[in-house]
Parts: C-alpha cells; sequence; structure tokens
C-alpha cells in the first residue's frame, strides 16, 4: 500500500531532457499543432489500421466493399448515361469510373474527417493529443480505399480490353495534389464542424450538387463554350482532368495543370491548417 | 521530503479555467449568423478553476478533494493540458501518464493486442516504444490468453486492467489519477497501487482526484480542497480533511 510515512524514497535520475510542458510559453497552435503531429505518427498509422480493420472486420464481403461499392454505381451509371450521351467517350465505362474512383476519394476522405473529429470528441476531453490526427487519418484511410477501387479499376480495365498504361506509375502524382487539396479541406470543414452540428449535412448536400458541376459522370466538352470555361473555376475539375488523364487517358498531365493542382493543393492546405489550428485549443472545451 | 533545490513537478499559479456556453444553444450556422449580425449572441460564463496556485514536488501525493462540480476533474485535465488555461499559468516537468477514464480510446471490434498498441499511441507513446513494454504490459493485466481475441468479449474488469496497464505501461514524472482505483478486484487494486507507489519512490508526483477521505487520508502528503472551482485549503492532508468535514 501506498503510505505517506516512508520516507520519500529515491529521487528522479538527473534527466536533463525531460520534456517541460509550460502553458505561457507554448508556441502558435500553427507551429505546436504540427510539432505534435510529428510525434503522434504512430498514432495516425493505428488510426487508419483501425478504421479499415474495424470496418470491414465483421461484414461477409470485406473489404471487397471498396470494390464492389463504385462498380454498382459505375454500372447504373453507364447503363443510364451511355444511352442519353450515346457514347460520347470511349469506354465509357472507364471514362466514368477513373472520374468516380478519385471522386470518392476526396468525398470519403473530407466527411470521415469531420465524424472522426466528432467521434474523437470524447477522446479530446480526456488525453492531450493534436487534433488534427483524426483529418490526418480519414485521409490515411481514404488513401488505403483509393489502392483497393484503383484494383478494381485495373481488373475492369482488363475485362473490357484495355491494357495497363505505363502512365499508371505516375499516379501517385495526381494523388499528392488531390491529397493535399482534401487535407486543406476537411481541416477547414471539421474546425467549422466542431461549431455548428449543421455543417456535416450542409456538405453532404453540396458534395452532391458539386459532382454534378464536376465532369465526373459526363465529358467536359459535350457543354457549350461558355459553360466550360465557366467550369473551369471549380477546383476539383482540375483534379479530375489531371487524374483521369493519367489513369484513362494514359498521358503526363501538361505543365499548366500540375501548376495548378498542386497550387490549389498547397493554397488549400495552408487555409485549411491556418482555420483549423487557430481554434485547435478550444475544441476540448467545445466537443 | 525532497530537498528545498529540486524544481516542482506540478506547478500551477493562479490558474483560471472558464467554460464559455452559448446562453441558447446555437447549432445552426445561420442562426449564429443572424444573431451574430444582431449582435444578439450571448454567453453564460462557467469559471471552473479560479485562481488556483499549487506546487508538487516529485515524490508527492496531493490529494484533491471537493464536492462534484468544484473542478476537481477540471484541474487534472488542465495539468494533463487537454484544457489550456484561461488565466495562468501551468508548467509540468517530465511526462505525464493520466490514469482518467481508462481504456477511452479503445475499439469493441479491434483484438487486445491491436487495442494496445492504439491506446498506446493515444497516449503519446511511438510504436517501439509500446513495442518494448508490450509483454510487460499483457503480463501486468493478466490477459496472454485473451490477447487476441476481440475486446467485445472481455469483461469490464479486463478492459480496466488493461487500461491501467497501457496507462502506466512506461514510468512517468506525473501521475494523474482520478478515482481508477474502483476498479477490478481487490487483488488487481493491490497491484495497481504498488505500480503507483513504485512509481512514487522513483520520483514521480501525483495527483489523485478520490471522494473517499479514508484513501485520501492514507495515501496523500498533502491534500488541496476545492471548493467551486477556488482552493479553500491545500496543507496537510489531515488538517485539509478536517477543515473540509467542519465546513
Amino acid at each position: 500500500m501506498l503510505d505517506c510515512l516512508i520516507m520519500s524514497g529515491t529521487l528522479p535520475p538527473p534527466g536533463a531532457s525531460l520534456p517541460v510542458y509550460d502553458s505561457a510559453e507554448r508556441p502558435g497552435a500553427f507551429v505546436e499543432e504540427g510539432q505534435a503531429l510529428l510525434r503522434y505518427r504512430d498514432l495516425v498509422v493505428q488510426l487508419v489500421s483501425r478504421s479499415v480493420k474495424a470496418r470491414y472486420k465483421r461484414s461477409f464481403l470485406g473489404v471487397a466493399w471498396t470494390m464492389v461499392n463504385p462498380l454498382l454505381t459505375m454500372t447504373v451509371l453507364t447503363l443510364v448515361f451511355s444511352q442519353l450521351f450515346r457514347s460520347p467517350a470511349r469506354d465509357y465505362a472507364l471514362y466514368v469510373l477513373s472520374g468516380l474512383v478519385m471522386w470518392n476519394f476526396f468525398a470519403q476522405s473530407t466527411t470521415a474527417a469531420m465524424s472522426d473529429l466528432m467521434w474523437g470528441g470524447g477522446l479530446m476531453a480526456r488525453v492531450y493529443l493534436p487534433k488534427s490526427v483524426f483529418a490526418l487519418a480519414a485521409l490515411g484511410t481514404g488513401l488505403v480505399n483509393l489502392l483497393l477501387a484503383l484494383v478494381a479499376y485495373a481488373v475492369i480495365s482488363l475485362v473490357l480490353g484495355v491494357p495497363p498504361m505505363w502512365s499508371w506509375l505516375l499516379l501517385p502524382i495526381p494523388v499528392a495534389a488531390v491529397g493535399l487539396f482534401a487535407l486543406g479541406m476537411a481541416l477547414a470543414l471539421s474546425a467549422a464542424a466542431v461549431y455548428f452540428a449543421d455543417v456535416m449535412p450542409t456538405y453532404e448536400v453540396l458534395l452532391t450538387a458539386w459532382l454534378y458541376l464536376t465532369p465526373v459522370i459526363y465529358p467536359l466538352d459535350l457543354l457549350p463554350e461558355p459553360v466550360q470555361l465557366w467550369l473551369r473555376w471549380n477546383p476539383m475539375l482540375w483534379f479530375v482532368e489531371s487524374f483521369r488523364s493519367v489513369l484513362y487517358d494514359g498521358r503526363i498531365p501538361d505543365a499548366v495543370t500540375l501548376a495548378v493542382t498542386f497550387g490549389l493543393g498547397l493554397a488549400m492546405l495552408a487555409l485549411g491548417w491556418w482555420i483549423f489550428t487557430r481554434k485547435a485549443r478550444e475544441y476540448a472545451y467545445r466537443v | 521530503m525532497p530537498t528545498v533545490s529540486e524544481p516542482a513537478a506540478i506547478e500551477l499559479t493562479g490558474v483560471s479555467v472558464r467554460y464559455r456556453l452559448p446562453r441558447e444553444r446555437v447549432a445552426s450556422l445561420k442562426e449564429f449568423a443572424i444573431r451574430w449580425a444582431q449582435g444578439r449572441v450571448e454567453y453564460v460564463d462557467l469559471w471552473a478553476l479560479t485562481g488556483v496556485s499549487l506546487e508538487v514536488p516529485p515524490g508527492e501525493i496531493l490529494g484533491v478533494i471537493g464536492r462534484n462540480g468544484a473542478g476537481k476533474s477540471t484541474l487534472l485535465k488542465t495539468i494533463a493540458r487537454v484544457l489550456h488555461p484561461t488565466a495562468g499559468r501551468v508548467i509540468v516537468r517530465g511526462r505525464v501518464a493520466a490514469l482518467l477514464d481508462l481504456g477511452a480510446g479503445f475499439h469493441a471490434e479491434l483484438t487486445g493486442r491491436e487495442n494496445v498498441y492504439l491506446y498506446g499511441t493515444l497516449l503519446g507513446h511511438t510504436r517501439a516504444e509500446v513495442d518494448a513494454v508490450f509483454d510487460d504490459v499483457v503480463g501486468f493485466a493478466e490477459l496472454e490468453a485473451f490477447i487476441d481475441a476481440p475486446l467485445r468479449t472481455y469483461s469490464t474488469g479486463m478492459i480496466a486492467r488493461l487500461g491501467f496497464a497501457v496507462a502506466t505501461c512506461r514510468f512517468a514524472e506525473v501521475l494523474l489519477v482520478d478515482e481508477v482505483l474502483a476498479v477490478g478486484d481487490a487483488s488487481f487494486q493491490e497491484k495497481c497501487l504498488k505500480r503507483m507507489d513504485d512509481y512514487r519512490r522513483r520520483g514521480a508526483a501525483m495527483v489523485f482526484v478520490s471522494h473517499s477521505a479514508d484513501t485520501v487520508r492514507q495515501v496523500c502528503h498533502r491534500a488541496a480542497w476545492l471548493d467551486l472551482g477556488h482552493l479553500a485549503a491545500l496543507g496537510p492532508a489531515n488538517e485539509v480533511l478536517g477543515a473540509y468535514f467542519a465546513a
């Protein structure tokens, strides 16, 4: 048993490198959050593996769900729109799927970041942790699912008689760009979702509208010229195009597309990080 | 008692914590925008702690007593840097092991093994650090036979054991304990107390929140009495308990 009357025992070894927390001398949250995130990187890996495992552990189809889901969507869309558009693009099925795979990655990562931060709310009130781990873990989970969906794409592509392309090796480039953009969006959105419960449902509605404003299920050149120019203001158009050029057209994205996508990605990440960390110390009070 | 020259492990100077709640719950963005434009966003300020100053030197156990809502948990959370103080300063020298709500990060579908890694990294350890203590953790929790079974098959006691084992898997200079000793059977409680005492002998400072006067008297060198966020008394455990019950 503990006994206060026992002499206090040995003193701690003179550890010079003990971490010291001083609430008055914390670096700005913009910096501190980044440092903490670096220290908690193993937690991000654990959170990703948690959500991947937990999602598939008890379901019969398991990991296959990630592939079945876009497959079914693609089948429906192909059946409906190939009639409507009179097969505007070659291999319309692959055209749709290549866009959808990327769109799902973006949509899933951003919505999961919000719900994960809400799930983590209980945790944040109990233990200290960098709050951005949830957004990063959502992105990581999205990447795992993207990889599985790409396997499905490759299989379908083979079945339809389209051989694998060398340009597929360049996929990490457009994925990195859209990943930066998605992380920035995820941070900004989840910061807002902490304060307002209606951010999440609103975003889900907007996502649907956004999908139709992006040439995912229809080819851009089907639209009148002026509308096409207007759609250039939609950032997702650029991400979809660069992703599709590598996956579907077998081309390296041109310099303009690369510059625009990485510029948008980095700008969104900086904005999202700024919005998120500005309030990071308040989340434990709010959720 | 530790020598004077040694810096305190925990140092609180005039710490205040304010919870600011909207008077009416404004959950929608539209409502907020309207109210904000009208200048009608009103808050209720709830001071959970006001001007609390105290120090805990290495090797000491400080008991914290007070009624429900007196700010005891808020005090622990401020030290654990879950809450950033609204005013005042908190200094903590060394690593912190917070035994609050053990197993808060556990996931029912994952196995005991997976949960050890999830919870361990959640508490700020790296994967390699968890690797190094993994066998000790499982041994301490006495769960060798069940470690690869999903957590949903565990009893409450087993989960609590695993939670305590992970939370205390590595030595920490500061231990924060919030009534967790009420879990597990008597022999496991004994084991927990022994481990905490080991850490204290190695120089850990401990803050111990409890409703049980007996435990505080038995375990703590000094006690702090919190009343509605104010530090009503701070001193030798017996004196503070006497004043608390006299009030």
